[in-house]
């Protein structure tokens, strides 16, 4: 795109950066219509396994609910309570919805198409996320009420115990794609088993690994069954609880780009992003963001279904899964992907 | 230009965050301008090249110690009154740590100007390998020249882990552990009788 501006008569520097603006604006805006709605999508399924209809009545099967939704927190009062802490109070949605903007920047859509093509993507992912907590930590007590302080801790703790699991997964992910770059990544998996199968999750070595990462980003993205940041029953709305209107907006925008963000992950790094699921020709003609918007899809009705269907887990049962399952499990499992790549020469 | 920009940017932003977190009176607000100033020593980093040490810095310090702080000063209730009572008092000692790190840096600076440290080059940047990303040429160096060493640092933190989990662990009597595997075995016929009582007549347990 740099290009372009620098035919139009601009110096390389300010082409870069207009480039990039733009760049920024292309993915954030479809982003948020995707996340509008993928919320949608996630009420319509989570009713119809509950045998309800869903939002059916505003626009054509309730297609424009989330928008309907979104006008009304909109004209809605931000109500601050008089003791709490009114700066970081404000910024704390603010950094959670920012957050979960960052992190698309390093995403590969399509062969090439990627705001930024750094060497150190995923580690950037890792970071990007890691900061997600802050905005919900400093929600906890800026909010200077019991609940959302509970709840705070609650996350804080979450986040990280699950956050040492998933760079376990990664690293096997890496080890066998010998790069840090997401494209990079996406590119070592084409024909990645048998010749034909695109996706490291086809390896039966790395299959398991798939599965840890798919129950770790729900534990990571706070969704069910691990929501017990804002597990009703026990904590109100969790940090959520004194927030109204846009603020209040912003954490579910925010959420759900992030649950949009994991469901790309496990696209990318095990089912070959934007490539077709078979290395064969005809399928290449349709375009790579197709292929890759259907398989985020596909994992964000996972996602949906696990929701729907299983129930919450307890506090100590869930730092038992982190630190007691996945954590030796997924150690045991870089040590066997390192010994199997040591052994068929895979480095050499 | 936008370069210079960023550079004058993350690092105005970096000293104002890093005398706003000594200057601040909540010691929440100290943690996090703490926070805006690794962040902004990471974009630094990441200016000059160094973008492995970049993230590292904001996975290891953003993401895991700054929360840890976090945590623990949020559920502190700590006087400050109290806190900066001492202040005269340790003012002096203050002064020492201050001239003492100035000097080191003065030192460390004409050191590296004078050469023969191959760091880097003297305008600041890092040496970059030919062909190789920052990642590569770590691991080539940590795993390979340095193999003993980063071994050895290796086996210093496990041991001090160790110690700080024996030191710091209690066993519990009084408590009744969940056995996961023992419940997921466990089968309906095992759990539940069904009965049919006469008329009038209780159940047996």
């Amino acid at each position: 795109m740099t290009e372009t501006f620098i035919n139009w008569g601009m110096t390389a520097d300010w082409a870069w950066f207009v480039a990039t603006i733009c760049g920024i604006l292309l993915i954030a805006l479809p982003l948020m219509l995707g996340v509008a709605m993928i919320i949608y999508a996630d009420r319509k399924i989570w009713a119809a396994m509950a045998l309800r209809r869903g939002p059916n009545v505003v626009g054509p099967f309730g297609l424009l609910q989330s928008f309907a939704d979104g006008l009304k927190v909109f004209l809605q009062e931000t109500i601050i309570p008089s003791a709490a802490n009114k700066g970081l109070f404000l910024i704390a949605p603010i950094i959670t919805f920012t957050v979960a903007l960052m992190a698309w920047a390093v995403i590969p859509f399509n062969s090439g198409a990627v705001l930024a093509d750094i060497n150190v993507g995923l580690l950037y992912i890792l970071a990007i996320s890691s900061l997600g907590v802050y905005g919900v930590v400093i929600a906890g007590w800026a909010s200077n009420s019991k609940y959302p302080f509970f709840s705070a801790m609650r996350a804080a703790a979450q986040m990280i115990s699950y956050e040492v699991s998933i760079g376990f997964i990664i690293i096997c992910v890496v080890l066998w794609a010998g790069t840090f770059n997401m494209n990079g990544i996406v590119i070592a998996q084409k024909g990645h088993v048998f010749g034909f199968l695109n996706g490291f999750g086809f390896n039966p070595l790395l299959f398991p690994m798939w599965v840890l990462f798919l129950i770790s980003g729900m534990a990571e993205t706070a969704r069910a069954p691990f929501d017990l940041t804002e597990a009703e029953s026990e904590l109100v709305a969790g940090y959520q609880t004194e927030y109204s209107s846009m603020s209040f907006a912003l954490y579910w925008l925010g959420e759900y780009a992030n649950v949009l963000l994991m469901c790309t992950l496990n696209a990318v790094l095990f089912f070959g992003g934007w490539l077709p699921p078979v290395d064969w020709a005809p399928l290449y003609w349709v375009n790579g963001f197709v292929w890759l918007l259907l398989k985020i899809l596909f994992f964000f009705f996972i996602f949906s279904w696990v929701k729907a269907t299983v129930p919450r887990y307890r506090y100590d049962q869930l730092m038992r899964l982190g630190w007691k399952v996945f954590l030796p499990f997924s150690l045991l499992w870089v040590f066997l992907v390192s010994g199997y790549l040591m052994a068929t020469g895979h480095f050499a | 230009m936008i370069h210079t920009i960023a550079f004058y940017l993350f690092a105005a932003i970096l000293i104002a965050s890093a005398v706003l977190v000594i200057m601040s009176r909540n010691p929440v607000h100290s943690v996090l301008w703490l926070i805006l100033a690794f962040f902004n020593a990471a974009g630094l980093m990441v200016l000059v090249g160094a973008e492995f040490i970049a993230m590292l810095l904001v996975i290891v310090y953003v993401g895991a110690v700054a929360v840890l702080f976090l945590f623990v000063v949020m559920m502190l209730d700590i006087d400050f009154a109290e806190l900066r009572g001492g202040f005269m008092k340790n003012f002096p000692l203050g002064i020492a740590l201050a001239v003492a790190l100035l000097a080191e840096l003065v030192l460390g600076l004409g050191a590296y100007r004078a050469g023969k440290l191959e760091l880097g080059q003297a305008d600041g940047t890092a040496a970059t390998l030919a062909g190789r990303s920052n990642i590569e040429s770590i691991g080539g160096l940590l795993y390979g020249e340095y193999l003993f060493l980063f071994e050895a640092a290796g086996l210093v933190l496990l041991v001090a882990m160790i110690g700080a989990i024996v030191l710091t662990h209690r066993q519990r009597t009084d408590t009744r552990g969940q056995n996961i595997s023992k419940q997921i075995a466990r089968r309906p016929e095992e759990a539940t009788i069904n009965v049919k009582p006469e008329i009038g007549k209780g159940v047996q347990l």
